[in-house]
Formats: C-alpha cells, structure tokens, sequence
C-alpha cells in the first residue's frame, strides 16, 4: 500500500490525477459545497493522517520546523476551498430562485456600529493570534544549522518553502524562465485582472455560476500550479531534485534514468535520420516555429471560435489578446510537463550557445 | 457596585477626560466619538454593512496580515538590539540571542510570523478573488495588494539570509542565482552576449542583476549587509506607505465589499 502511494505521488501520476479531481471539484461544487461532503471528507482524513504519520520518513519531513507552516498552510487551503465553494452553493442556489445572496438579504445590508461590532472582533483577533503566535513559538525553535560555509553546499539546497513552486519549474524550464519571465508574468497577471474581467456580476459576494471561467483560470493557476507545486518541492523532492514518495528515505544514491531529448534532435536525428545541421537558427527552426506559433499563431486561431468571438464582443480585442496571452503562458508550464513526461523532451527550442532554452 | 462607581468616577477625573475627550461609548454619540477621534480606530468607518463585519465572508485574512506586520516590527526591533550584521558576529550573536537570553522567543516568534504572513496574505487575496472583490471601483486596490504580496515575499526572503547559517546562505544563493538569468540583465540568460562590443562585455558577472542584488558574485559579507538593510529599513518603509494607502482605498473605494 506504501509502494503504491510512493507510485501514485509522482508528478507523472499525481499532477494528473490533482488536475483531473480539480476539474471534478469545480464541476460538481454543489456537491462539494455541503456541509455533509465536508464532514465525510473530514472523518475520513483524520485516521489516513495517522496512518501516514505512523510512517518515520513521513514524520521526519512533516515535523521538520520550516515545513510546519506548509501542513498549516495545506490545511487552510483545503479549509477554505470548501468553505468558499459551500457559500458559493448556497448563493447560487438563492440566485438561481431569484433571491439576493446571503450577503445582500436586507438584514445583512444593515448598518451597524464599528464599536463594538468589529472593534470587539478585531480584538479578539489580535488576542488570538498573539496567543497562537507565542504557543507556536514556545513549542519549536527556530531552526539554526551549522555556520555559513560557502564551499560546502547543503543537498538538496532549497529555497524559501514559499519559492519552491518557481524551484520545482526548473525540472521543466530554465531559469530564465522559471526565475524570471514566469515570475514576472504571475505579478502582471495578478495585477490585470481586474481590467480582463469585465464580468459586473459577482462583485461583492461568492458565487461559482456567474464567474465560471475566471474563477477557473485563478483557481487552477493558485491551487495546481502554485501551490500542488510547493507540496512536491517541498515533500517530494529529495538530494539532486529526485523525486523521493512521502514515505521513502531520502536515499543520497537513488539512481534515475535521465536521457531527455531536445526537439531538435527528434526532428532531425530520429525524424529525418540526418546530421543536426550547423546553422543555429535551422537546427531550432521547428521548435522555434512551434513556440512563436504557440503565442503569437494560436490567438488569433481562438479569436475565430464561438468561445474567442463571444469574448471579444463581451471585452473587446485588447483584454482579449492579454487573456489569452496570459492563458497561454499559464498553459505552457502544464504542456511543458506533459510534454517531458510523454516523450522525455528536454527543450523545445535549445540554443545553449546563446543561452536561450525554451 | 462599588467598582463600578470607581469606573464612573475615573470616567469624570480631568486626566480620563483629557485623553479620550468623550463618555464611555455605551450611546450613538459616543459610539461614533470613539471611532472618528481615535487616530487608531478612525481607520474604520463609524458604521459599516453588517456582510462586512462576518468572519465567513472575510475570513479575517487582511487584517491578521496586519496584526502579523505590526508583530514582526515589535519582534524586529528588539532582536536589532542583539544582531550585527557581519560575517564575524552575525552567527555568533544568533547563538548568543539562543544561549543567554532568558526565555528568548523573540526570534521563534519573528520567524514564524513571518512564515504566517506569507499565509495569510495569500489567503486574502484568495478571498478577495472569491468574492470578487477586485471588481470597480476596487481595481488599483487590488493592484497595491499585489505588490503588497512582492514584498511579503522579498521581506521574507531577505530576512531569510540574517542568521548565516547553511540554510540561510544556500536559500539565497538558490534565489539569487535565478537572477542570473534575467534576459538581457543576467549575465547567464539568454540576450546578455548581445551587449557585447568586440571583446568588451558590457554584461558580466560583475555588473548584472545578481551583482547588484548582493554586492558581490556570491551570498557574501557585503551581500549580509545589503539584505539587512533591505530587510529592516527599505522595503518595510515602502509596504509601510501602501498599506497606508491600500487601507485609505479601502475606505474610499466604499468599504469592505458587499452585492451593489
């Protein structure tokens, strides 16, 4: 049973299988968002939680002080998913009879006095979290290792638990876009959304039904792609960034088979059965093609479907191009992966002479 | 009865009356006294939407963000008064902070909120996007947010170095060597052999991002001191002015968010 959860767990199954109850999630919310599915889910999570613990490798990495703010953090996540898609049910369930939701029933819309409504809240809030806070800090230390020494490098050497998402895209991408570009693209794209969405409805209280497609673009962006990404960096990548299951020992010597291959060299080795030619720009002529075809050939492809057309009439062409553009980017890193998982590729386009790996 | 004629009777002396300048807020008038001429409170509105006041709705996300801020900028201080921020001393004095210090969990605690803050801001803007709260006229506010989320990581992250130990060192050495790769800016990402004339390279590793980033080719003595003062002086000042103006755009964009 331990084999076959240390086999499930790998990216190669697992993000698969995250993406595919993700979509579920989303398509039977109603379901998800009772009060029943979430004590069933509940009771049901308490002994698999021991029965994982009862495992030394397991305990060893979820008791590791850094990473206890990451159990807290799955934790309220998993929390707060339910607890949003339940209110959007419930609201969309009085939208769909007509009613206002819950947060504009005539009593919800009262005016009520700062104190001692929310003064009294926010101290008990303070209270709280000053207590929490220091009962934390009583329990576990803060960790110290061995002094800085610049000639002997830690394996693995991590970064900050909350980066490890962007560390985990370098299995996929090169730095220069993992580091960099991507990063970058998550800052603008946060930053733009409220001038893409022009949807008015929604503003102001929870509901899935009428922001179904934002709410799927964020929701897969935040919980696949940010955080399931923090969970593997941080729980399933042993020394040398191989992948170790939750309960297997961190193993120094664990061997992996890597032969991942560049398009290139499927195109003109395996495919054409030639030499690579020795013009750069030829050997990459294909990936670069399919890459600037990917961003800039696609959009307007999409701009022609029903889907694209009914788009640019609700927000016109400009929010439309950066949606897709952002959509894109987004959708590059799952391609990426199943693209290295499928065919072991390596790069699509790989011009190591100029630095320039795709 | 006979403390609560005290309370009364501290409620009438000159110097309870000159501090709060009202009655206790048990009336409409005071109640809105308290809250408009207390430079604390008056962040808040008199009155608001009863959706507002809900933990269901905002989950409290935001304003523990706060709480948390305010309690890394106590804990900061005074773990200033034990810390110097040099390759000599900088270990030493973390152990010392460990040893000597009794019932020391300034640190514990700095650390962990740190690590609780990046939560719950994360948390909050979750929210905020569930509720759709970003929506007009709350489109710049949730722009600050964003940039109020950066530099929670890059606090955090800066803070990281400070203990000099192995984690700390190789953490950043991780982080910064992404910046190596920033195209045309890095001197190993892709566009920088461009910015080459003949044999004079115009970015190297002695001039990119990453060497202004630590002062240095490597997570050194200059790179401690870059992130120590980044760490407790630049960039708490820069969040200290937008969260100024990301609670006044609450206020004025119409409030916590509710159904128009």
């Amino acid at each position: 049973m331990r084999e076959l959860i240390n086999w499930i767990a790998d990216p190669i199954r697992s993000f698969p299988i995250f993406t595919i109850l993700f979509f579920l999630m989303l398509k039977h919310y109603r379901v998800v968002g009772t009060k029943k599915f979430a004590w069933i889910a509940f009771l049901l999570s308490i002994p698999t939680f021991f029965w994982f613990a009862a495992d030394p490798n397991f305990f060893l990495i979820i008791t590791t002080p850094d990473n206890i703010p990451i159990s807290i953090l799955i934790i309220l996540i998993t929390f707060l998913t339910w607890f949003a898609l339940y209110q959007c049910a419930v609201n969309d369930a009085r939208l769909e009879q007509g009613l206002t939701p819950m947060e504009g029933t005539p009593e919800n819309r009262e005016k009520v006095w700062t104190w001692p409504n929310l003064v009294y809240t926010e101290l008990f809030a303070i209270i709280a979290g000053t207590v929490f806070l220091i009962v934390w800090a009583i329990i576990f230390k803060a960790p110290l290792e061995e002094p800085a020494n610049p000639t002997w490098a830690p394996n693995p050497a991590k970064a900050p638990w909350y980066f490890l998402g962007l560390q985990e895209m370098l299995v996929y991408f090169d730095p220069w876009m993992a580091g960099v570009v991507l990063p970058g693209v998550i800052v603008v794209g946060l930053i733009a959304i409220p001038y893409i969405d022009t949807n008015p409805k929604g503003n102001g209280y929870y509901t899935f039904m009428e922001r179904k497609m934002a709410m799927t673009f964020f929701l897969f962006g935040w919980l696949a792609l940010w955080i399931y990404l923090i969970i593997v960096g941080t729980f399933l990548r042993g020394p040398n960034w191989t992948f170790y299951g939750p309960f297997e020992f961190w193993d120094l010597h664990k061997v992996v088979a890597a032969y991942n291959v560049n398009l290139s060299e499927f195109f003109w080795i395996k495919g054409l059965g030639r030499a690579m030619p020795k013009n750069l720009l030829l050997r990459e002529s294909v990936g670069i093609i399919l890459s600037l075809g990917y961003m800039f050939g696609l959009p307007p492809l999409i701009a022609r479907t029903k889907w694209g057309m009914s788009i640019i009439e609700k927000t016109g062409k400009v929010r439309f191009y950066i949606l897709i553009g952002l959509v894109l980017l987004m959708g590059s890193l799952p391609i990426k992966m199943f693209l290295r998982w499928l065919f072991s590729l390596k790069y699509i386009v790989a011009l190591p002479e100029w630095e320039l790996n795709l | 009865m006979a403390e609560k004629g005290l309370a009364e009777k501290v409620a009438e002396t000159q110097i309870w009356k000159s501090i709060f300048r009202h009655g206790p807020p048990n009336n409409a008038r005071n109640r809105a006294a308290v809250v408009a001429g207390n430079v604390f409170l008056h962040l808040h509105p008199i009155k608001l939407k009863k959706s507002g006041v809900k933990l269901g709705y905002t989950w409290c996300m935001g304003g523990l963000t706060f709480f948390i801020f305010l309690a890394l900028t106590v804990t900061g201080v005074l773990l200033m008064f034990y810390y110097r921020p040099t390759a000599e001393y900088a270990f030493n004095d973390i152990i010392a902070l460990r040893e000597h210090v009794p019932l020391g969990i300034m640190r514990e605690i700095h650390r962990w909120g740190a690590h609780a803050m990046v939560i719950t801001v994360w948390l909050h803007m979750f929210r905020v996007f569930m509720t759709g709260s970003y929506k007009p006229p709350r489109e710049f506010n949730w722009g600050i947010g964003v940039i109020l989320l950066v530099l929670t990581l890059l606090l955090s992250f800066t803070g990281y170095l400070l203990p000099w130990d192995q984690l700390a060192i190789w953490a950043i050495t991780v982080g910064s060597n992404m910046a190596k790769a920033t195209p045309f800016a890095g001197h190993g990402g892709p566009g920088a052999m461009l910015a080459q004339i003949g044999d004079f390279v115009m970015v190297s590793d002695k001039n990119d991002v990453r060497f202004q980033l630590l002062a240095g080719r490597f997570v050194g003595e200059p790179a401690l001191l870059r992130f120590y003062i980044l760490h407790c002086v630049f960039i708490p000042c820069v969040v200290g002015v937008l969260i100024a103006v990301h609670f006044w755009r609450v206020r004025k964009d119409g409030g916590i968010s509710a159904p128009l």
